[in-house]
């Protein structure tokens, strides 16, 4: 048997399971909102940074 | 005095500053917020964005109604004992800073497991331990830090909404193909008679073949419905060629491969549907945080409360039977009609019927539906049930049923008339002559001509002109349903305003003084008079009139209903009522006038007039040289003459007007062949906007309610209608253009079709660029029809 039967397959195989991880994707709602998460995305560092700042506050208090 | 802005919500802090921690605020209520996130460590919302918040408000027994279990049921989305999970609607939403704040929630209650903020549509879904807290308290925690969530009678209803994605699937399905196409057709573009080529090439056109399947039968099959249902009622619209050129492309491939003539279309056919779907996405640009269906359920409260055995007991709005005694709250909506008991009546119709002026009632008067109490608490009796009442009936009308696009020609679907029946003769004609002189050669060319002249670009240039241009409005802020919308705006010829709030501002009024003149002291005098009342009147007089200095008054005191008395050293200010400073009227005066008295003699009187917006009169003086001008007011006729000296000479003038017979006005006009655009704002426009051919709704703030509608535009850009409609006309121009653009691609496949020399490969090239370069033609042209519109 040709390697061009298996590349074929591979490829096409490799193609089908990215539709289906997009497909995933629109069934779990993600393309409803495109805004939000791009902010979201953004906030973890100002958590922390403002965790550190009232910590060091306290530092300097004791 | 310096001014501040309030650290919370960046208003304008006035004379008593209220400080903490050196930040200034405006209210108690902004420092309130900030002292609950200051303890749960939250006030990184501060860094995010200057002043995000909104200055909580007084809610005491408003939302009662959500401790009963029914309520509850409609509202939360799922409920399993343990957990509710309910997704609530907050117009404040406006920034990162919210975002932040609503899904750090669990900081201020560990009962919240899960929030999740939808910027686009002001949403955000909590989660919640339903043992330890509750729906009514986690509407009570968002209001106290000023996201007070909006819950009306829409959101009473049962099941869950279902989110249409089929477009989305479709389009994945089409471009997936696509690409696979591509990749697998692409040898045989150039390579002919190659050894390897000759091998694999018919398990390459399989492949290519069961690729295009679900192309065909799925993400195509909305132009087979369309053009299927178009041909049932004999109309000739663009998804008929479509679909013929689809079907023609599928089957005369099908064929080739079969045969091993060629290697078929597949890579055209994908392409095709891949960008029309294209096309019909960029489109379908929704706001999601708007509505353009509304009606009175979202305007009207979820329940109200009930007194029953004395004692006050919430009440579902829809449970509401006759006879039921129901206890309005300040700034409360009447959801049914009924007969006042007791308690001060103030009544703010303006919504409903359009008066500009607060309704004063006496028990035993009826009150309609719709109507919100503006001063006290006031106990009604209910005559009617909600569907029987006055203002719920206006729904019953036709108008809100009938889809407005059913009687509408797009430009598209009419010039696709002339095109499909001009591309059948050519495709005749051409078969006929190749039957006569090389018979093998017809079914090739009539199968050709119907797959070049499908006409993917003049389906691309509407939805991509109308689509770009409804994305520039929506950044001016001018929402618009969809893009047919920009179609009848442009083809306009009368345009019929509402008075009150539509070309009348809400929010300020004007005033202007009649009588003596006062002297320096007794201005100042009047104006620290004014300083102590909190009567709306009083307040809008007290910003009229220019700065003084403060003095302190020896005397004040405020007579309910009548007016305010005041003293310092020996002078003497009376305020109020024609009556209550002892003056007698002559005539009788439509509109609100403050009447003065010094010292017992009678000065004048301050007439209130309304605030028109600005840029109205130039507007007009556009908008008069193109169109028919009207105004169809539901309040009296106080401002006619000063509606005369603003306004075009020819513009019709007409006052108390029902509801009703603003829309039995334009019925009438439509019927003598008026293109109506209706402006308005309130639900007394509601049928109106309905029956026009387009209908805008003027908005103080988008995110409150506004009535169905085609169109939202925000009040501060009402002086750029004439644009909007100008850069409609734009459109329909662009589009046009288009047009010729495409047929000019056209005419260039029909050569090689008509000649029998239709290869793949030009299919495959001459597609693609003709839909390309419509969509650069439109997206460029319509960002110059933008930019001119700034």
């Amino acid at each position: 048997m040709s390697v061009i039967y298996i590349l074929l397959t591979v490829s096409i195989i490799v193609a089908i399971i990215f539709f289906i991880a997009f497909i995933m994707a629109v069934k779990n709602g993600q393309f409803d909102d495109s805004y939000t998460p791009s902010v979201r995305i953004l906030f973890e560092d100002e958590l922390v940074k403002t965790k550190s700042k009232t910590i060091t506050k306290n530092n300097n208090k004791d | 005095m310096e001014k501040k802005a309030c650290y919370h919500c960046g208003d304008n802090c006035t004379d008593t500053t209220i400080v903490l921690e050196d930040k200034t605020f405006c209210c108690n209520g902004c420092k309130t917020v900030f002292e609950i996130l200051s303890e749960s460590d939250l006030t990184c919302y501060y860094d995010l964005q200057a002043s995000p918040g909104a200055i909580p408000k007084e809610i005491e027994g408003k939302y009662d109604f959500l401790s009963q279990q029914k309520i509850i049921d409609k509202l939360v989305e799922f409920d399993d004992g343990n957990t509710q999970i309910v997704t609530l609607y907050i117009p404040h939403i406006h920034c990162s800073s919210c975002i932040w704040i609503l899904e750090n929630l669990n900081k201020l209650n560990p009962a919240i497991t899960l929030s999740q903020v939808n910027f686009g549509k002001k949403t955000v879904r909590v989660s919640y331990n339903s043992q330890s807290f509750s729906l009514k308290a986690l509407v009570i925690m968002l209001s106290s830090v000023g996201y007070e969530p909006y819950i009306s009678l829409e959101d009473y209803k049962t099941g869950q909404e279902n989110v249409n994605r089929s477009l989305i699937y479709k389009l994945g399905v089409a471009g997936f193909a696509f690409g696979n196409v591509m990749f697998l057709s692409f040898p045989e573009y150039f390579e002919v008679n190659e050894f390897w080529l000759d091998q694999y090439k018919h398990l390459f056109r399989w492949i290519m073949f069961s690729f295009s399947l679900p192309v065909v039968f799925y993400a195509a099959q909305d132009y087979f419905v369309s053009a299927y249902k178009a041909i049932k009622t004999k109309i000739l619209n663009i998804d008929i060629p479509i679909a013929l050129g689809i079907i023609v492309l599928f089957l005369r491939s099908t064929a080739e491969i079969i045969f091993d003539l060629g290697s078929g279309f597949f890579d055209s056919l994908t392409g095709l549907v891949f960008f029309l779907l294209l096309g019909k996405f960029f489109q379908q640009k929704t706001y999601s945080f708007l509505s353009f269906e509304r009606d009175y359920k979202s305007y009207f409260p979820i329940a109200v409360t009930k007194i029953f055995n004395n004692e006050e007991v919430p009440v579902q709005v829809y449970d509401i039977e006759k006879g039921d005694r129901l206890l309005i709250r300040n700034q409360e909506l009447i959801p049914v009609d009924g007969i006042l008991i007791n308690g001060r009546a103030k009544i703010d119709y303006s919504f409903v019927t359009g008066e500009s002026e607060t309704v004063t009632k006496q028990s035993g008067d009826k009150l309609f539906a719709g109507g919100k109490q503006t001063s006290g608490v006031i106990e009604m009796e209910a005559i009617k049930s909600v569907e029987q009442s006055y203002l719920t009936q206006l729904w019953s009308n036709d108008v809100f049923s009938k889809n407005k696009e059913d009687g509408f020609t797009t430009l598209t679907n009419a010039i696709s008339k002339r095109f499909t029946i001009a591309v059948l003769t050519i495709a005749f004609v051409a078969t006929a002559f190749w039957l006569y002189t090389d018979a093998s050669k017809a079914l090739n060319v009539f199968t050709a001509v119907l797959i070049i002249a499908c006409p993917c670009a003049i389906a691309l240039a509407a939805p991509f002109t109308f689509g770009n241009l409804l994305r520039i409005f929506g950044k001016q802020k001018f929402y618009l349903k969809n893009a047919s919308v920009i179609e009848q705006l442009a083809h306009i010829n009368t345009i019929i305003f509402d008075k009150t709030g539509t070309i009348t501002s809400n929010k300020k009024s004007d005033a202007k003084y009649e009588g003596l003149p006062l002297s320096p002291n007794e201005e100042v005098l009047l104006k620290n008079t004014l300083r102590g009342s909190n009567h709306p009147l009083s307040r809008s007089l007290y910003d009229i009139l220019e700065e003084n200095n403060i003095i302190s008054l020896d005397y004040f005191e405020e007579y309910l209903g009548q007016g305010i008395e005041a003293s310092h050293n020996t002078q003497n200010i009376k305020i109020g009522s024609a009556q209550f400073v002892g003056h007698q009227t002559e005539t009788e005066v439509l509109n609100t006038s403050v009447y003065i008295s010094a010292n017992n003699t009678y000065k004048g009187k301050f007439t209130f007039y309304n605030s028109y917006r600005k840029g109205l009169s130039k507007l007009f003086n556009k908008l008069k040289k193109h169109y028919d001008l009207v105004i169809l007011s539901g309040d009296n006729e106080g401002e006619l003459e000063n509606l005369k000296k603003l306004l075009p000479v020819r513009t019709k003038l007409l006052f108390n007007q029902k509801p009703d017979d603003k829309l039995e006005y334009i019925k009438y006009h439509q019927s003598e062949g008026a293109k109506v655009l209706m402006v308005g704002d309130g639900l007394n426009d509601a049928g109106a906007l309905a029956q026009s051919h387009v209908g805008i709704a003027i908005s103080e703030n988008v995110n409150v309610f506004s009535p169905a509608c085609d169109a939202i535009l925000d009040a501060t850009k009402f002086n750029k209608l004439y644009h909007y409609i100008k850069a409609s006309k734009s459109g329909i121009k662009i589009v046009k253009w288009s047009f010729i653009l495409s047929l000019f691609y056209n005419v260039i496949g029909l050569y090689f079709a008509v000649t029998g020399q239709l290869a793949p490969v030009i299919a495959a090239i001459l597609m693609p660029l003709s839909s390309i370069s419509i969509v650069v033609f439109t997206t460029v042209a319509t960002n110059i029809v933008g930019r001119k519109l700034k």
